[in-house]
C-alpha cells in the first residue's frame, strides 16, 4: 500500500471513531434530557412532510453549508503554516457590511455590481487581516492575542456603523437597524432551478439554494490547488512544518505570515456575502453571528484541505438544520451545538493520536523493508 | 586519596548487560560498565554510538529492557528520575535544564524546596548554597535570573542543583559542548575538587584530548555496545579514536590539489554584532566600544575546487558565518560570489545563483520531517528546475529526480513518498547531500556533513564532497570532527572567538596542534 | 531595583495618578471622573475581568495557553445561576466555580494527555462552553417546571435568593457617610480622594472583597510556596522541572482546573452583578481577562492594573456617557508629560553615544506623539459623546497599543504553549 493512502486511512479511521463517541456522548446528553436519542437522530433525517418542505430543508441544509465553507477556508490557509487567524470573525463581520454599504451606492449591471461587491469584501477582509500580519511581522506580536483583540474591535464597528454612518431607510415597526437596500442587479441569481432538474419543487424560502453555492465551489477549488500544486503552496506547507528549514530554503518568512494572512482575510471577508447576496440583500443588525468561530471548528475537522473542509461543513450544515425537527420531536434543539463541540473536540484528540500512531508506523515500516539490506543502526 | 582505598571500595555505578531497543533499533546492547568510586570516568563515543540513551536509563528517563544496575553494590531499579535522585545520582544535561525566567536559587532548589509552614523557606536555601558554592569553588549570585547568566555561570548553576541534592555521582553529559576553553579549565578545575571530596564523577565525551586530560578511566562505547575500558595514562589519542570508530581512522592522504586560481567565494571584513543588527553601526567603532561580537572581522577566499575547512569549537561564531553568507541573519562586510557582490542579496538570491547548504541540524534547518523525500528535494529549489514549472511545482520532475538521488546517493528508503522521518540519520543526510548538490552549486557550505551517520555513509558522504571538489566547486568545510578537517581541507582556517586566528595546512598539522589553535593556546602564528 | 523603591515608585504613580485625574475633573467639570458612583461600578466590573484574568494566569504561568477562559466562565454564569435561585449567593459561588473548572478540566485532558494544540483545544471549549449552558436551559428550565414558574427561560434563570451582604465602613461610608459628604463638596483634590474611597467601601458586596484577596493569594501561592515555584517552573521549562522529578503534568492539570476554576467565578460576579443568570452576559469578559493578564505582563499586579483600568473604562460610560470623552483630554496631558521628558533627556549633555546613533527614530517618534496630542485634544474639544461601541473596545485597542509598544519587553513564559510529552526532549 502506497504511504500516503496508509496515512489517509487512517486520519478517516479516527475521524470516523470521533464521530461515533460524539453521536454516543450526546445520546447519553438527549436521554438525560428526557427525550429519546431515536427520535432526535429521525428529526435530523426528517426534511419535512410536504415535497416544499423537503426543498426548502434541503436549501437551508446547503444554503448554511457554503458560508461555512468558506470560513474553513479561512481559517485553513493560515492553520496551514500555524499561523493562527482566529480573527476570521471580525474580518467577515467588517467586510460584510462595507460591502453590503458600498453595493448600496451605485447601480451597475448585475456581473459588475456583484464582482465589485466580492472585490470589496474581499479587500475589506484582507486589509483588516494585514493588521495583526504586519504587528507580527514587525513586533513580534502573537497573531491569536491580536486578532481575538481585533474581533472585538471589529464587531463594535460593524455594530456602530450599521446603527449610525451606514444606516440606512428603516420599516416601519422593524426593530433591527439595517444599512440601505442593495439594487436589484446586486442579487446573485438562484439555484432553483437545480431542484427542478431533480424533479422537485423550488425552495421558497430564504431566497432559495443562493447561487453564491457556485462560487464558494470554485474558491474550494482554486484554494485546493494553490495549496497542493503551487509555489506559493510549498512554502505556505514548508513554514508549517518547519519554519527554521523553510528559512534556510529561501522562504521569506515575513512575506509569508503577511500573504498568508491578507489571503485568509480576503477569503475571510467573502462569508457574509452568501446570506446578503442571496437573500437579505444588506446587512443588518441581527447578521448572522459566530461564522468565524465556526470556521475554525470546521477547518480542524477537516484537517484544513478543502475536501475535508467541504465535508465538515455540510455535516455542519446538516446538523445545524435539523433546529425545526428537534424542536418538533421533543429533543432541546441545543443538542446540535453539543454534538458540533464535542466531535471538533474528540476529532482533534484523534487526529493527535493518529498522527503519532501513522509515524511510528511508517518509522516502523521504513525500518521493516530495511531491515534485510542495511545493518542496524543506532540512535543517539 | 591512595589506590588501595579504592580498590577495596564498591564501585560507585555498576552497569551489567544494559540492554535497550526503541522500534527498528537497538540503542543499547550488553552495556558493561564498573565506576569506581571517587574517580572521574569518562565514557567516550562517536555521536549516536548511545552514550545518551545509556545515561537517560542511569538518570532513571528510560528503562532498560534487559539488565541491571547496581548503585553502591545494591541493585537498583528507576522508574522517574526521582528513584535515580534519591540513591544520590544527580546529571548535569547537554542542554542545560534551566528554567530561564527564575533566580538561580529558585532553579536549585525546584523538586527538593525546603518549607517553613508551608512557604519556601529562602534564607536556609540561600545559605546552603552559598555553602555550597563556597565549597566546590562555585561561585554564582543565587538572586541573579539564569538568563542573566553566562553559558559557564549556567552549568555552574547546573553542577550546584545537584549538589544540593546531595548526589554524591554525577553524570555530566558532553559538557564540553558548549564551553569555551578558559571555562572548560575552569570546569576541570571543578571536577577535580568534587573528586577530592570524594564524589564520583561520570564524564561522557567524544573530545578525546579533553578525556585523557581529566578522566581516571576510560570506557568506550561503539555501535551501542561497550568495545573497552582503557586506562588513559596508557592510550593516545589516536588510539582511542581507532577504538571508537572501530576501524583504522582515514589518514590524510596527501592527494593532488585541484585548488584553481579564480577566486568563487571571497568573505571580507565581516562582523556581527551579538545584541542584534543596526545599518548604522560601524564595526570598528564597535570594537573599539568593546561590544560584544559573535563574528569580527571574517575575511577569507575560497577558489574553484578548493575545500576550505574551518576548525573551532562550537560556539565560537561557525553557525553565525554560515547564517551570514546564507543571508539569514544580516552582517556587516562584504560577501562576493563569482566577483559579485551578494550582501545584499535575500537567502532564495544567493541559492538560486549557485550556493548549497548542508546545514548542521539537519532534523532543524534541513529537512521537513513529516513530508515526503521528494517535498524534502523540493525544498530550497522551489525556484528551479526541476521543481518549478511557473508558478507551479512539477511534482512529476521532483519525484524523477528524487528517484535519482536515491539511486546515485544510495539512499535507503521504500520510496520517494515516505515520510523523511523514517529514514536513518545517514540516509536523510545522504538525502540531503544530494539534494544541494543537484542545484549545479558553484559553492557549497557543509556544516557537520557527517555528524550522527554511521560509518558507511560517512565515506559515502566525503567521497561525494571530493568528488564535487574535483569538478570544480568551492566548498566551505565547518566540523567538529577534526580527523574529518585535516582530510578533506586543502585549507584549514581555525575560528576562534568570532576571528580567524589562524590558517594552517592540512597535510602538515596533527589534530594535537589544531587543537591548540582552536582552545587558543597556541595564538595568532600564522603558518601558511 | 530594589523591592523598595519599586514599592515606593508604585505609590509615588498613584499619587500622580489621582492629582491628575483631579485636574482633568476640575478642568472638565465632569464630576463623574472621580465619583464614588462610577469607581463602584469600577470594581463590579473590574472584578470578573479580573478573576478571568487571573484564570489566564494560572494557566499560562504553568505552560498552557488558555483562551478558553470566555467558554468556562459561561459555564461559571450557568451553574451560578442555577444554584443561586434554589440555594442562594454562597451556593451560586460554589457552583459557578465548580462549572469553571469542569471546562478547565476538559482542557486540562485534551492538551495536558493528548497533546492538542492548546488554541485549538480553547477554541473547541469556547464553542462548546455555550452550546452546553443552552442545553442545560432547555432541559431545566423548560416550560412547565418549577424553575420555569419561576420565571425561567431558554435563556435565563430565576433570580438568585439570599444576596451576599453588602457591608460599608462605618461612619465613613455609612452612617454619618462624612466620605459621601466631603465628595459632595467638589473641592479639588479631596473630594476626589473621598469619592474613589467611598466608592470601593460603600456597600461593598463580601464576596467582592473575597474576590479582590483571590489577588494577593495567587501572588503568595505562585512566588512564595513551592507548589508555586513548581508550576512556574513547568511554565518556563518542564523538561527541567521533569529532570527534577517534578510531575509536570500533575502540575498542569491543577492549574488548567483552577484556572478554570477562576474563570467560572469570574461569571458568578456576573450573575451577581445581574442577579440571575442571563444567555451571553459574559459577553467576551473572559477574553477582556486574557488581555489584562497580557496587559499585566503574566504577573498579578500587572493584572490589577489591567482589570482596573478596563474596569473604570466600562463604568464611566456607565456613568455618564460624557465623561468618558475626558479620556482623550487624559490621553493628551499624558502625552505631553512624556513630551517633556524625552526633551529633557535630549537637551541634558551625557548621553551615551549609542542613543545618540538612534535619533531620527527619536524624532518620528517625538512627533508621533505630538501629533497624537494634539489630535487626542482636538478630539475632547469636539466630540461630546463617544459611542458605546468606541468605549466597549477600548479593552481591546488598548492591549493592542500595549502589545506594538511593548511585545519585546513582555515576557510571557517560555514554554508557554508548548507542547510536553513525559520523556520527549524538545
Amino acid at each position: 500500500m502506497p504511504a500516503g493512502l496508509n496515512r489517509a486511512l487512517l486520519t478517516v479511521a479516527g475521524a470516523v471513531v470521533a464521530i461515533v463517541l460524539a453521536v454516543a456522548i450526546s445520546s447519553v446528553a438527549i436521554t438525560a434530557a428526557g427525550a429519546s436519542p431515536l427520535d432526535a437522530f429521525a428529526a435530523f433525517f426528517d426534511f419535512g412532510a410536504t415535497p416544499r418542505a423537503v426543498s426548502n430543508g434541503i436549501a437551508a441544509f446547503l444554503n448554511r453549508a457554503v458560508p461555512l465553507f468558506i470560513a474553513g477556508l479561512a481559517v485553513a490557509v493560515g492553520f496551514r503554516m500555524n499561523l493562527f487567524n482566529i480573527g476570521v470573525e471580525g474580518q467577515y463581520r467588517l467586510a460584510a457590511i462595507v460591502a453590503a454599504y458600498v453595493g448600496s451606492t451605485f447601480e451597475a449591471p448585475a456581473p459588475i455590481q456583484i464582482a465589485v461587491i466580492i472585490v470589496v469584501a474581499a479587500a475589506v477582509g484582507g486589509l483588516y487581516a494585514l493588521i495583526p500580519a504586519v504587528m507580527k511581522v514587525t513586533r513580534g506580536v502573537n497573531e491569536v492575542i491580536a486578532t481575538i483583540m481585533l474581533n472585538y474591535v471589529a464587531i463594535n464597528i460593524a455594530s456602530y456603523l450599521v446603527r449610525g454612518p451606514f444606516a440606512g431607510q428603516r420599516a416601519a415597526g422593524q426593530l433591527t437597524t439595517t444599512t440601505p437596500q442593495l439594487p436589484e442587479s446586486a442579487m446573485f441569481p438562484n439555484l432553483n432551478f437545480l431542484f427542478e432538474g431533480f424533479g422537485l419543487l423550488p425552495p421558497t424560502r430564504g431566497g432559495g439554494l443562493w447561487g453564491f453555492l457556485i462560487v464558494a465551489i470554485v474558491l474550494g477549488v482554486v484554494i485546493w490547488v494553490v495549496l497542493e500544486r503551487t509555489r506559493f503552496g510549498f512554502n505556505v506547507k514548508a513554514s508549517g512544518l518547519n519554519g527554521p528549514a523553510a528559512l534556510a530554503s529561501g522562504v521569506n518568512p515575513k512575506t509569508m505570515v503577511i500573504a498568508a494572512m491578507v489571503l485568509s482575510g480576503a477569503i475571510a471577508g467573502l462569508i457574509g456575502l452568501p446570506e446578503i447576496l442571496g437573500d437579505k440583500g444588506a446587512f443588518n443588525s441581527n447578521f448572522t453571528a459566530g461564522l468565524g468561530f465556526l470556521g475554525i471548528a470546521v477547518a480542524l475537522l477537516g484537517r484544513n484541505k478543502p475536501v475535508g473542509i467541504a465535508v465538515a461543513a455540510l455535516l455542519f450544515a446538516f446538523l445545524d438544520r435539523a433546529q425545526g425537527p428537534l424542536q418538533i420531536a421533543n429533543v432541546p434543539p441545543s443538542v446540535i451545538t453539543i454534538i458540533q463541540g464535542v466531535t471538533v473536540l474528540l476529532v482533534v484528540v484523534a487526529n493527535e493520536v493518529t498522527t503519532r500512531l501513522a509515524l511510528r508506523l511508517e518509522e516502523r515500516r521504513a525500518a521493516q523493508q530495511l531491515s534485510s539490506k542495511t545493518p542496524v543502526e543506532v540512535a543517539a | 586519596m591512595s589506590a588501595d582505598t579504592l580498590a577495596t571500595a564498591k564501585p560507585a555505578v555498576e552497569l551489567e548487560g544494559i540492554t535497550k531497543r526503541f522500534p527498528g533499533v537497538v540503542a543499547n546492547h550488553d552495556i558493561r560498565i564498573t565506576v569506581e568510586p571517587g574517580t572521574v570516568h569518562a565514557i567516550v563515543g562517536e555521536n549516536g554510538a548511545g552514550k545518551s540513551t545509556l545515561m537517560k536509563i542511569l538518570y532513571g528517563m528510560q528503562k532498560p529492557d534487559e539488565g541491571t544496575i547496581r548503585i553502591n553494590g545494591a541493585e537498583v531499579s528507576f522508574r522517574t528520575p526521582s528513584d535515580a535522585i534519591g540513591v544520590g545520582i544527580g546529571m548535569v544535561h547537554q542542554h542545560f535544564m534551566l528554567a530561564d525566567n527564575l533566580t538561580v536559587l529558585e532553579n536549585v532548589i525546584l523538586g527538593a524546596e525546603p518549607k517553613k509552614v508551608g512557604m519556601l523557606d529562602t534564607a536556609s536555601a540561600r545559605r546552603r548554597i552559598t555553602e555550597l558554592a563556597e565549597s566546590h569553588g562555585l561561585r554564582v549570585d543565587p538572586d541573579k535570573l539564569v538568563e542573566d547568566l553566562g553559558v559557564g555561570d549556567r552549568q555552574r548553576v547546573e553542577i550546584l542543583k545537584v549538589l544540593y541534592r546531595g548526589a554524591r555521582i554525577l553524570i555530566l553529559d558532553e559538557p564540553t559542548a558548549v564551553l569555551v576553553p578558559q571555562e572548560v579549565e575552569e570546569l576541570f578545575q571543578n571536577l577535580r575538587e568534587l573528586k577530592a571530596d570524594g564524589l564520583t564523577v561520570i564524564f561522557i565525551s567524544h573530545k578525546l584530548d579533553e578525556v585523557l586530560g581529566i578522566a581516571d578511566a576510560i570506557t568506550v562505547i561503539r555501535r551501542g555496545t561497550t568495545v573497552a575500558s582503557v586506562d588513559p595514562r596508557e592510550v593516545t589519542a589516536r588510539q582511542l579514536a581507532e577504538l571508537m570508530v572501530g576501524s583504522e581512522l582515514p589518514t590524510p592522504e596527501t592527494r593532488e590539489s585541484t585548488v584553481t586560481d579564480v577566486v568563487t567565494l571571497r568573505v571580507a571584513q565581516v562582523t556581527m554584532e551579538a545584541d542584534g543588527y543596526h545599518a548604522a553601526a560601524d564595526p570598528a567603532k564597535l570594537r573599539e566600544e568593546g561590544k560584544r561580537l559573535l563574528l569580527d572581522d571574517v575575511s577569507f577566499e575560497i577558489h574553484r575546487g578548493e575545500i576550505l575547512g574551518i576548525a573551532g569549537v562550537e560556539g565560537n561564531g561557525q553557525s553565525e558565518l554560515i547564517e551570514a553568507i546564507m543571508g539569514i541573519r544580516p552582517a556587516h562586510g562584504s560577501i562576493e560570489l563569482d566577483g559579485q557582490d551578494i550582501s545584499q542579496w535575500s537567502t532564495l538570491k544567493r541559492r538560486e545563483s549557485g550556493i548549497g547548504y548542508i546545514p548542521e541540524d539537519r532534523h532543524r534547518q534541513g529537512l521537513l520531517l513529516e513530508a515526503s523525500l521528494w517535498e524534502n528535494r523540493v525544498l530550497g529549489h522551489q525556484t528551479r528546475k526541476p521543481a518549478r514549472s511557473g508558478i507551479w511545482i512539477n511534482r512529476r520532475a521532483s519525484k524523477a529526480d528524487t528517484e535519482r538521488i536515491v539511486k546515485d546517493y544510495d539512499v535507503r528508503t521504500p520510496g520517494v513518498d515516505t515520510l523523511a522521518l523514517a529514514l536513518s540519520g545517514g540516509n536523510q543526510q545522504k538525502l540531503i547531500v544530494g539534494r544541494e548538490m543537484s542545484g549545479e552549486p558553484r559553492f557549497l557550505i557543509a556544516a557537520h556533513p557527517t555528524r550522527g551517520v554511521d560509518v558507511g555513509a560517512q565515506a559515502a558522504i566525503w567521497d561525494h564532497l571530493r568528488n564535487a571538489r574535483a569538478a570544480g566547486l568551492a566548498v566551505l568545510l565547518i566540523s567538529a570532527d577534526l580527523d574529518e578537517l585535516i582530510g578533506l581541507s586543502d585549507t584549514l582556517q581555525v575560528i576562534y572567538r568570532g576571528r580567524l586566528v589562524a590558517a594552517l595546512d592540512p597535510s602538515d598539522i596533527t589534530p594535537d596542534r589544531l587543537g591548540g589553535y582552536m582552545t587558543g593556546a597556541i595564538a595568532g602564528t600564522e603558518e601558511t | 531595583m530594589t523591592r523598595l523603591s519599586k514599592y515606593h515608585l508604585a505609590l509615588i504613580g498613584v499619587a500622580a495618578l489621582i492629582l491628575l485625574m483631579s485636574l482633568v475633573r476640575v478642568a472638565s467639570g465632569q464630576n463623574d471622573i472621580t465619583s464614588s458612583g462610577t469607581f463602584a461600578a469600577a470594581l463590579l466590573l473590574a472584578v470578573p475581568i479580573g478573576l478571568a484574568g487571573l484564570g489566564g494566569l494560572w494557566a499560562e504561568r504553568a505552560g498552557v495557553v488558555n483562551i478558553g477562559l470566555e467558554g468556562m466562565m459561561v459555564l461559571g454564569t450557568w451553574f451560578a445561576g442555577w444554584a443561586g435561585y434554589q440555594w442562594g449567593a454562597w451556593a451560586a459561588l460554589l457552583a459557578g466555580l465548580l462549572g469553571g473548572a469542569l471546562g478547565g478540566l476538559i482542557h486540562a485532558i485534551a492538551t495536558v494527555t493528548f497533546g492538542v494544540d492548546h488554541i485549538i483545544s480553547g477554541v473547541a471549549i469556547n464553542l462548546l462552553g455555550p452550546g452546553i449552558t443552552r442545553f442545560l436551559s432547555e432541559v431545566f428550565y423548560k416550560d412547565g417546571t418549577a424553575a420555569a414558574d419561576a420565571g425561567a427561560g431558554f435563556t435565563g434563570s430565576p433570580a438568585i435568593t439570599s444576596p451576599a451582604p453588602t457591608p460599608s465602613l462605618p461612619l465613613l461610608s455609612d452612617g454619618p457617610d462624612l466620605l459621601g459628604k466631603l465628595e459632595g463638596t467638589h473641592w479639588f483634590l479631596l473630594s476626589d480622594l473621598a469619592g474613589i474611597l467611598r466608592g470601593l467601601t460603600h456597600e461593598v458586596n463580601v464576596l467582592v472583597i473575597l474576590a479582590v484577596l483571590l489577588l494577593p493569594l495567587t501572588f503568595f501561592v505562585l512566588w512564595h510556596t513551592p507548589f508555586g515555584l513548581r508550576l512556574r517552573s513547568v511554565g518556563e521549562n518542564p523538561w527541567a522541572a521533569e529532570s527534577l522529578g517534578v510531575n509536570v503534568y500533575r502540575i498542569k492539570y491543577l492549574a488548567v482546573v483552577v484556572s478554570g476554576a477562576f474563570a467560572g467565578l469570574g461569571g458568578v460576579f456576573l450573575v451577581f452583578v445581574s442577579s440571575k443568570y442571563v444567555e451571553g452576559q459574559t459577553q467576551g469578559r473572559g477574553f477582556i481577562g486574557l488581555a489584562a493578564m497580557i496587559f499585566g505582563n503574566w504577573r498579578p499586579g500587572g493584572l490589577a492594573i489591567g482589570s482596573s483600568l478596563f474596569g473604570y473604562a466600562s463604568g464611566l460610560q456607565l456613568r455618564s456617557t460624557g465623561a468618558i470623552t475626558t479620556v482623550f483630554l487624559f490621553g493628551a496631558v499624558l502625552l505631553l508629560i512624556y513630551l517633556i521628558i524625552r526633551v529633557r533627556r535630549m537637551l541634558s549633555p551625557d548621553r551615551p553615544a549609542e542613543l545618540a546613533a538612534r535619533s531620527a527614530r527619536e524624532y518620528t517618534l517625538m512627533a508621533a506623539a505630538a501629533a497624537g496630542m494634539v489630535v487626542l485634544f482636538w478630539l475632547w474639544l469636539t466630540v461630546d459623546q463617544l459611542p458605546n461601541e468606541f468605549v466597549y473596545m477600548t479593552p481591546h485597542v488598548l492591549t493592542l497599543l500595549v502589545l506594538l509598544v511593548a511585545s519585546q519587553r513582555l515576557r510571557m513564559p517560555k514554554a508557554d504553549g508548548v507542547r510536553y510529552r513525559r520523556g520527549e526532549q524538545h
